[in-house]
């Protein structure tokens, strides 16, 4: 297990600093009244990188998620997210981070009053100054790239499990983020519908550049988005293909037990890990 | 006998808690109020929602409620030979007690569980969250619209109440009671004092703010699922319906102190 400090990569993180760190978890804790959620977690995740955290239902991966955004405030330990060090910071400022990155909520948290592309423009149109026509071709852009811009003018509860989750994408993806947080964005869905959603997780990596931060208990979607990527052919269209060692190289796995690191390290690693819990885990 | 102290000492540490969020909340609208961003085609929606949306409940509640004030007077004041100062009573009643008071427990039925019910769904679906990952206060994108649209609609629902109210007891006193239209009116009119009219106009501004803040107070603490949702629509309703009494009495006492 890696355990890395604030002194190893020296702060505040400079943005644009190539594969610099742009989230950074240092001894953080955080309890609820008696129950302990997190303890000592410290790790880092590199700009373009991935970061995928397993572990078991209620191992406090979610809560993670929210330490990052801001959404919930440790007892102790520090986090830095784009240069900020957000577990000092109130709302107002927090919204300026929060400016620069992006969430898939477990269940799509899509506003069901909202049609689609409403959905996927609100950032757009409720916290920036863009013109409404460069707005609508952001909102048409980013449907068609999750391959939805058929449905841009229907509620969210006329689409099925999996649409909701990449109309969730296309919403969290609208704004540009530089880092994009997924909770548990197939859990419930069929292997097939899945699938779709690991490829637009790639694509979004590869091909937009978004630093990806995974929650999730699928193993096989973990392992998907982390030996695989996107790319151009010749012709423009989009390709998944298997990852080159590089890419591989790019993608870490956290597994989060009982509130601790129980495991920090590559895919490769992670599967010959002699470690018992890891071994029932990934049977 | 422990046991009981321990579970009062909690039950008054969950109250204060209740009140401190609730002070916290309401501090929070106010600031969003004066600052940026400010969220003004919300505004709008809620004072359609709010304040038309209620009218037809506020137009029926106060007609009635004058109607059958009239009925009921009318007997009682014929004891006395005094039919004709059903006016006197029927404005004195709806426009410094029955208006303000009737249109805001209808208000907190109907506005106060709508909102309690629409927040506690978003808290449960993790659309809150979702909106502050998008960037936006949940309590200036929602809060601050519906403070605004409460504090503006229940007084102008309240004239309205109060103005169909002395229509109802008009159509009693007329055709049940026999009293002339000119001496209905002009019994209305001498019934009141300015002060009793402006402290008609008054009491609705603060009913207003109690019946929205305790419905997004109770909303944006929900928890439990769709249970819980059903508990804070139910808790909003009790709570705004006995505080718009209690503020009733706090406020009239003070604007009797300071008008008479």
């Amino acid at each position: 297990m890696r355990a890395k400090s604030l002194a190893e990569f020296g702060l505040p993180v400079e943005l644009a600093e190539a594969h610099a760190p742009v989230v950074l978890f240092d001894k953080v804790n955080l309890s609820f009244d008696e129950k302990v959620i997190l303890r000592d977690v410290t790790f880092s995740v590199r700009a373009g990188h991935t970061k995928i955290f397993l572990g078991a239902s209620g191992a406090g991966k979610s809560t993670i998620l929210k330490l990052m955004l801001g959404l919930l405030k440790p007892d102790s330990g520090t986090i830095w997210v784009l240069g900020h060090r957000v577990d000092l910071m109130d709302e107002a400022q927090l919204m300026r981070v929060r400016h620069h990155m992006g969430m898939v909520f477990q269940e799509g948290a899509l506003f069901d009053s909202f049609t689609v592309g409403e959905n996927v423009g609100y950032k757009l149109y409720e916290e920036t100054i863009l013109p409404l026509d460069e707005v609508r071709r952001r909102v048409d852009e980013v449907l068609g790239f999750v391959g939805l811009d058929a449905h841009i003018d229907k509620l969210p509860s006329a689409l099925s499990g999996g649409q909701r989750r990449r109309v969730a994408i296309a919403r969290a993806m609208a704004a540009r983020p530089t880092v994009l947080l997924y909770d548990e964005a197939t859990t419930g869905l069929d292997p097939m519908t899945a699938m779709t959603v690991d490829a637009e997780v790639v694509k979004l990596r590869d091909l937009e550049q978004v630093t990806s931060i995974l929650v999730t208990h699928q193993l096989r979607d973990a392992f998907y988005v982390a030996t695989h990527e996107a790319r151009r052919d010749a012709a423009g269209q989009i390709e998944i293909v298997e990852a080159s060692e590089q890419k591989i190289e790019e993608a870490d796995f956290v597994m989060i037990r009982e509130g601790r690191v129980a495991f920090e390290g590559h895919a490769s690693d992670l599967r010959s890990s002699n470690d018992p819990y890891l071994k029932e885990f990934l049977s | 006998m422990n046991n009981v102290r321990i579970w009062a000492i909690e039950w008054i540490k969950k109250a204060l808690l209740e009140v401190q969020e609730y002070v916290r909340l309401c501090i929070a609208a106010v600031q969003g109020i004066f600052s940026r961003p400010f969220y003004f085609r919300d505004v709008i929606e809620q004072i359609d929602v709010i304040g038309l949306g209620s009218l037809t409940v506020v137009l029926l509640t106060g007609f009635f409620t004058g109607a059958v004030l009239a009925l009921q007077s009318g007997m009682t004041l014929d004891q006395f030979g005094a039919r004709p100062f059903v006016g006197r009573l029927i404005s004195a009643s709806m426009i410094k007690e029955l208006g303000p008071v009737l249109t805001a427990l209808m208000l907190s039925g109907r506005v106060g569980s709508g909102i309690a019910a629409e927040l506690g769904s978003m808290v449960v679906t993790e659309q809150i969250s979702a909106l502050r990952a998008l960037g936006t206060d949940p309590i200036r994108k929602l809060v601050v619209p519906r403070v605004l649209a409460g504090f503006i609609m229940c007084p102008i629902l309240t004239v309205v109440s109060d103005t169909v109210g002395m229509l109802g007891g008009w159509i009693v006193a007329l055709t049940q009671l026999r009293v002339s239209s000119g001496v209905y009116w002009s019994a209305v009119v001498e019934g009141l004092f300015i002060q009793d009219v402006y402290m008609g106009i008054i009491k609705p501004f603060f009913l207003g703010i109690v019946i929205v803040t305790i419905g997004c107070h109770v909303g944006l603490r929900t928890t439990g699922g769709t249970q819980g949702v059903g508990r804070s629509t139910t808790n909003a309703v009790v709570a705004s319906s006995v505080l718009v009494l209690i503020v009733d009495f706090f406020v009239t006492r003070l604007l009797i102190s300071i008008f008479f």
